[in-house]
């Protein structure tokens, strides 16, 4: 192979989460435990079995003036709030070209979405059988495919390298991060804006999900029932908005002085391919993509000290992830330290990757893993160094690295690394 | 009863003010919807569908590719309301 193999950094990042409309006020809410998850108040939800939800703390509309937001899906409206905080943050002053420190012909966005445009999909089929085709929003189509948040982070920036959506539901905004770091590592782009989002709290998906057993039903006790590893927990909190983190060769981030949050150390992908849902029970194919990442990096398992685990609160799929961390680092796993940050954010789907890299990257640049709430009783067969309640000094001294693992329905396991320098 | 010209131009900027943000006062009969009033092919849609429910007239899809200005609009709008 004589193709480049160049090492990738993060030098910015970028969210909009259930607790806060920005990177900071999303950390410091994760750093002090707080729950995003509060009793849906919608007419539609009075009727639904779930009625509760992790609603983003800051409303889009406040953001994006409304010719354009009308012309965006609800996922794409995080997706650029949280990529024009990720450009802002890593040092560019206007669109790629206008910038002169960034060629757009070697920059790209690879924004992903589980779900794409489901509430455009759903407003408009009630638009077209109430009022007619006639009203039937002509911005439909590139509102509601997968691709849009993509698409229009892309035409923010002008990314010419190319604009990308990997789609694996749940593991979605990991793959698109995974993407944009093997572009760079391969000599495609020098800097990538990558992440993922989602808006999906509607009646339709709560009601797919709730008939799915997927999710938790813990009406009256909204802010307690997204509780991984806790030995009660009873499925997922449906979350939503988007993280996005500015991956860029270590050689570009340098040559225009740029500060560097981590090191993008890599990705390491399995599919199950056991069953179109469940995961596999015994951990496999998730131990698979660990060892795929131990595999193609240079990572040491002792650098790993912080996790921040899939776990969304399923008694199944809490289990197996963890079991596949004792089958690859078996008693190293002792110093790894769990968080399941989805505790306090739910389940942003296609945007956990993006928002939980957001997380990771910086559990690494401040050295403190953020906790995991609502534990009352660990489940015996948890068997790691979950942080329980408050968030933990992480070694202070010495390289560190962090793993955000990320699976989805239909299989997908995507796990990444990132250290520090 | 039928809208007049001053009516109707009122109208199209107030539309044109909800679609594409541009200040009402901006919208002239002079004024080009793609290159003065930031209304693409899309968003055009969107006006005519609005002018047609506004000013109960018929704006078939192969009239629109026509309807340049602010002046076009209002001319045919004139010319075709019922």
């Amino acid at each position: 192979m004589n193709a480049p193999h160049r090492t990738v950094v993060v030098t910015g990042i970028g969210a909009t989460t259930p607790l806060g409309g920005d990177s900071a006020s999303t950390w410091e809410a994760l750093l002090a435990g707080k729950s995003g998850v509060g009793h849906l108040e919608q007419d539609w939800a009075a009727e639904l079995p779930v009625q509760i939800a992790a609603q983003i703390a800051v409303e889009p509309g406040e953001i994006i003036p409304r010719p354009q937001a009308r012309k965006l899906d609800r996922s794409a409206q995080f997706a650029l709030i949280a990529a024009r905080e990720a450009w802002a943050d890593a040092g560019f002053t206007a669109k790629a070209g206008e910038d002169s420190a960034v060629n757009p012909d070697r920059l790209g966005a690879v924004i992903a979405s589980g779900i794409g445009g489901v509430t455009t999909l759903l407003d408009q089929y009630d638009v077209l059988r109430e009022k007619g085709a006639r009203r039937v929003s002509p911005h439909t189509v590139p509102m509601l495919m997968p691709n849009s948040p993509s698409a229009n982070v892309g035409l923010e920036v002008n990314a010419r390298a190319g604009v990308h959506t990997p789609v694996s539901a749940c593991a979605s905004g990991a793959e698109a991060i995974g993407y944009a770091i093997e572009m760079i590592r391969t000599g495609r782009a020098d800097v990538v804006v990558a992440g993922g989002t989602e808006a999906a709290i509607h009646a339709l998906p709560i009601a797919a999900f709730g008939n799915m057993m997927a999710m938790s039903k813990d009406n009256e006790n909204p802010q307690g029932a997204s509780r991984p590893y806790d030995v009660t927990r009873n499925g997922f909190v449906l979350g939503e908005g988007a993280g996005v983190i500015v991956l860029e060769s270590a050689e570009h981030a340098a040559k225009r002085g740029a500060t560097v949050y981590a090191e993008a150390v890599g990705q390491g992908v399995s599919a199950d391919s056991h069953h179109i849902t469940q995961p596999e029970p015994s951990g496999n194919g998730i131990a698979h993509a660990l060892q795929n990442l131990m595999d193609s990096t240079d990572l040491d398992a002792p650098e790993i000290v912080s996790i921040n685990a899939h776990a969304t609160s399923t008694p199944q799929g809490d289990v197996a992830e963890i079991k596949a961390l004792r089958k690859v680092f078996g008693a190293e796993a002792d110093h790894m330290a769990i968080s399941a940050t989805k505790s306090m954010t739910g389940h942003l789907l296609g945007g956990a990757g993006g928002v939980e890299s957001v997380a990771s990257v910086l559990a690494i640049h401040k050295r403190v893993a953020p906790p995991t709430i609502n534990i009352t009783e660990l489940d015996p067969e948890v068997d790691a160094d979950v942080v329980r309640d408050d968030a933990r000094p992480l070694p202070a001294e010495g390289r560190i690295a962090a793993l955000n693992n990320s699976f989805g329905f239909g299989g997908h396991n995507v796990v990444l690394a990132f250290r520090s320098l | 009863m039928a809208a007049t010209q001053e009516e109707i131009v009122a109208g199209l900027a107030e539309i044109v003010n909800e679609i594409a943000g541009i200040p009402v006062e901006d919208v002239q009969l002079d004024k080009s919807f793609t290159d003065d009033l930031d209304v693409d092919s899309l968003s055009m849609v969107e006006v005519v569908v609005a002018a047609e429910e506004r000013f109960d007239v018929k704006i078939p899809d192969d009239d629109v590719k026509n309807l340049k200005t602010v002046g076009d609009a209002t001319s045919y709008i004139l010319k075709h309301q019922s």
